[in-house]
């Protein structure tokens, strides 16, 4: 498993695990967490500073982005004005050009806008960033990502923080026959064992916030994910067994007495 | 003494009373902001940070200062 690492676009990353960052109770909290799940990337967001209380605690003063990737995420933004604007503010920051792309459609369910996730990509791509999409768990659309440059396609599970996981297997199966971008489960994971299935499923690595940030110890389900990713790793580079429908016993039967 | 002539910009939204012909980057210093881990935008555009020094504020000027917070 040494040489088993997550390629996006061409960097290299140890685990396959990418957190979010938001929701936890504080950064010492959140600093713990992502210390504990063994990510090497984790998603962050793009807001005003606060001018007035100059005392708040900076994100980057609990995660060095040294030592960990930060995603620059474009949760938030409804079109893909707001979400370019973003970006191109994040790259401005510090060079990121290592991005995620999420543009929303409704305020409600929170499932992606397509259209403008579509364009934003071309975009953006073209502008130099390399933009991992966060999508629908719709296979053509995530060939049209692909078509105009996306680094990475990162259908949901489910809508973002309703901890249902996987809803639609069989459509990440087909994006993860078609595709040989990296495929990253987001959104809408709900316990450890959801993310075993996705990466069971052949998925590259998955991205998971609420579930850690709002389970009852985080710090625990932080280490809970982390395993269960490796175990789904695994457990899909090993070659499962068909499914049968009739028994086949364990014990040969030569010899019982 | 000749008494300053002020002038109202937004800062992330807020108004503000500056003096006339402030630098952005003595802005940005008075605001204590760790420029490294910012980016600034001047009416809609982004400004390249090694060129605070040459930009001068004018009226109504919109000025918006971000950094990263936690998100998923």
């Amino acid at each position: 498993m040494e040489q088993d690492k997550l390629i996006i676009s061409n960097k290299r990353f140890n685990s396959r695990l990418i957190v979010g960052t938001g929701k936890y109770r504080n950064m010492r909290e959140c600093a713990k967490a992502i210390k504990l799940s063994g990510a090497d990337i984790v998603t962050v967001a793009v807001r005003r500073v606060n001018i007035t209380d100059k005392k708040k605690p900076l994100l980057m003063d609990f995660i060095d982005p040294k030592k960990i990737t930060y995603l620059p995420n474009t949760a938030g933004c409804f079109n893909s004005e707001e979400a370019l604007r973003t970006l191109r503010l994040a790259r401005e920051i510090g060079g990121w050009k290592l991005v995620k792309l999420e543009v929303l459609g409704d305020k409600k369910n929170l499932f992606p806008e397509m259209i403008e996730t579509l364009k934003s990509t071309e975009i953006l791509t073209k502008e130099g960033f390399k933009v991992m999409v966060y999508c629908n768990d719709d296979p053509l659309m995530a060939k049209r990502l692909e078509n105009v440059g996306a680094a990475a396609i990162m259908p949901l599970a489910a809508p973002i923080g309703s901890g249902l996981g996987i809803q639609n297997k069989v459509n990440i199966q087909i994006i993860r026959n078609q595709t040989r971008l990296p495929l990253i489960i987001d959104a809408g994971l709900g316990q450890a064992s959801d993310a075993t299935i996705a990466m069971e499923l052949g998925c590259d690595g998955i991205l998971v916030n609420t579930a850690i940030a709002k389970a009852k110890k985080p710090f625990e389900m932080a280490k809970a994910f982390k395993n269960a990713v490796i175990a789904g790793r695994q457990s899909f580079l090993s070659g499962r067994i068909e499914k049968k429908l009739m028994g086949s016993a364990s014990s040969p039967n030569k010899g019982i007495i | 003494m000749k008494k300053k002539i002020k002038i109202k910009i937004k800062i992330n939204g807020k108004l503000s009373l500056i003096d006339d012909k402030t630098k952005l980057s003595v802005l940005i210093k008075n605001l204590k902001i760790p420029l490294k881990k910012v980016a600034i935008e001047m009416n809609n555009k982004i400004i390249d940070k090694k060129r605070l020094n040459k930009i001068y504020l004018k009226k109504n000027d919109k000025i918006e200062i971000v950094h990263f917070i936690g998100g998923g």
